[in-house]
């Protein structure tokens, strides 16, 4: 694979649960080093797109290929260099945090585990609670654990559903640096879906404006403002969402 | 929180895939180990049950040998029959309850997204099962020793067939449970815990085959178990060990292993499908 070889390149997606088109033949690629939110409201697609990405969900038709596999016939090629972290998706309340988080260093097949969680721990801040169980945790400090599973493999493709939900305003901005240090240092590309629309403006470069599972619009954060004549990606999102027109 | 994150490759992290893995394996294996000494109440579980049936049929037995020619010919009978039965009780057991741990900590789709094949699920929970199994009934063929001076274990070497055996279909059974479980959701979990005794009745546990009404023993003969049973009392009344209901019953696991296997990998491509393996629920 090239730089220039799009790290997930995506055509003519969907996914019908019966009469119900959840994605509409949407195509959109993302390349190394850059960093793509999913917007839309509750039912628009983001967690279906997601899931088909990551090989959970197999779509009606279409395309994924992610490192230039095809994920519909060599998933395991590519899931090992990805990562995904949802706080809908849970870990094992009555394990520790080290103990879920040796139990997935093991299963994405990684060396010197025992380096790997100190460094990890200590990038997150989670050294004082690694021997904690991880049901004992709040909110905040499962979706650090949750984002700390998600970085352990060091992946090249990082999926993020609201990396940020539950935290308060100081740990939040602290994941966003933290992930914007480790996009530099690794040249990792990340597809964001988050509600949160200052995070958006900082983190991307581009966005894709979901609505009934396709994509409405598309853009820089920037960009997209400026052609709806908004003073932020939040007015923007609602329009959208409203059905609202862009301002010509 | 550092933003000075650590600065090794990905690539030097990570061993080179394999279609299958044991460390992948062991990753599971340690989960439930985890789980198990972290949690009393399931180390409890576990002995638990087959030290009750060995206790009470223990003492059922007491009772017939004085009361019962058929017992008192083989006076272990009834015990071995019970200490059996609860290795494809636990095999069963172990495998669909450790499956469930996963959709009750709503960790499937975080281990589906990992690098983990299906098939290494599949032998991840085989030793899981093997290992709870090992934990139950042990301690019971122990305590049935100390108590009714009766060991299984002089049985000889077809114990280790008839264990094996028994693990076997449990593993089956477990398999096309999880598979109904994975298709259906957690309302369909209690499927964990009836579906063996369904079999009971067939199984010719305590009983021979013949006893059963002459339209239901081709029933029995079509699962392992009857010859497993039926092969057991041959050792304890009549001192042989009969090869060909062996062979029939390893026939058989075969057939049921392969079914077993088969509608499980059925089952999570329709999860992929339907998207099942993000909603976890009833």
């Amino acid at each position: 694979m090239t730089y220039e070889t799009p790290v997930i390149q995506i055509e003519n997606l969907s996914k019908h649960f019966g009469k119900i088109i959840a994605v509409n033949n949407i195509s959109f690629s993302l390349h190394a080093r850059s960093t793509t939110a999913l917007l839309g409201g509750n039912g628009a697609g983001k967690t279906t797109t997601i899931s088909m990405i990551l090989g959970l969900l197999l779509p009606t038709t279409g395309t994924i290929r992610v490192f230039d596999e095809d994920m519909l016939r060599n998933r395991y090629r590519a899931l090992g260099r990805m990562s995904f972290s949802s706080p809908y998706i849970d870990l094992p309340q009555r394990l520790t945090v080290r103990q879920n988080l040796t139990v997935y260093a093991m299963l994405y097949g990684l060396h010197r585990i025992r380096d790997r969680l100190e460094t990890i721990a200590e990038d997150l801040d989670l050294v004082s609670l690694m021997d904690r169980q991880y049901r004992t945790l709040s909110a905040g400090q499962k979706t650090r654990v949750m984002l700390a599973k998600s970085l352990l493999n060091e992946p090249e493709l990082l999926l993020l559903d609201e990396p940020t939900a539950s935290l308060d305003p100081d740990t939040a901005d602290r994941v966003r640096d933290y992930l914007e240090a480790y996009q530099n240092r690794t040249n990792a590309a990340i597809l964001l879906a988050s509600h949160n629309m200052a995070e958006v403006e900082r983190m991307c470069d581009h966005v894709l404006m979901l609505r009934q599972g396709h994509i409405e619009d598309e853009g820089s954060p920037a960009d997209l403002i400026e052609r709806y004549g908004r003073q932020t990606l939040e007015e923007v999102f609602l329009d959208i969402a409203r059905n609202r027109e862009a301002i010509a | 929180m550092s933003t000075n994150t650590s600065d090794k490759s990905s690539g030097e992290m990570r061993t080179q895939d394999r279609p299958i893995s044991a460390q992948r394996i062991s990753a599971l294996v340690l989960r439930y180990v985890y789980l198990l000494i972290g949690s009393w109440p399931r180390m409890l579980e576990l002995i638990y049950w087959p030290m009750f049936q060995l206790i009470l049929w223990g003492f059922i037995t007491e009772h017939l040998l004085t009361n019962s020619s058929w017992v008192a010919e083989a006076s272990g009978v009834l015990i071995a029959a019970v200490l059996l039965w609860d290795i494809l009780f636990r095999s069963q057991m172990g495998y669909s309850i450790s499956f469930l741990e996963e959709m009750w900590s709503r960790n499937l789709g975080h281990l589906f997204v990992s690098p983990l094949r299906p098939y290494e699920l599949i032998a991840g929970l085989t030793c899981i099962s093997l290992l709870r199994t090992l934990l139950g009934v042990v301690p019971a063929t122990l305590v049935a020793i100390l108590l009714y001076q009766y060991s299984i274990y002089e049985i000889g070497l077809p114990l280790i067939a008839f264990f094996i055996n028994l693990l076997v279909f449990g593993w089956a059974l477990g398999m096309m449970i999880t598979a109904v479980i994975l298709r259906a959701g957690l309302g369909a979990e209690s499927f964990a815990w009836l579906a063996v005794f369904a079999i009971a009745p067939v199984s010719a546990i305590y009983y021979p085959v013949s006893v059963l009404p002459d339209w239901l023993q081709p029933v029995a003969w079509a699962m392992p178990p009857a010859y497993i049973f039926e092969g057991m009392r041959m050792v304890l009344f009549k001192r042989e060990f009969h090869g060909e209901f062996l062979a029939q019953a390893m026939a058989l696991n075969i057939l049921y292993l392969t079914i077993g296997v088969a509608t499980f990998l059925y089952s999570f491509r329709v999860a992929r499908q339907r998207g099942l393996l993000l909603q976890i629920g009833e």
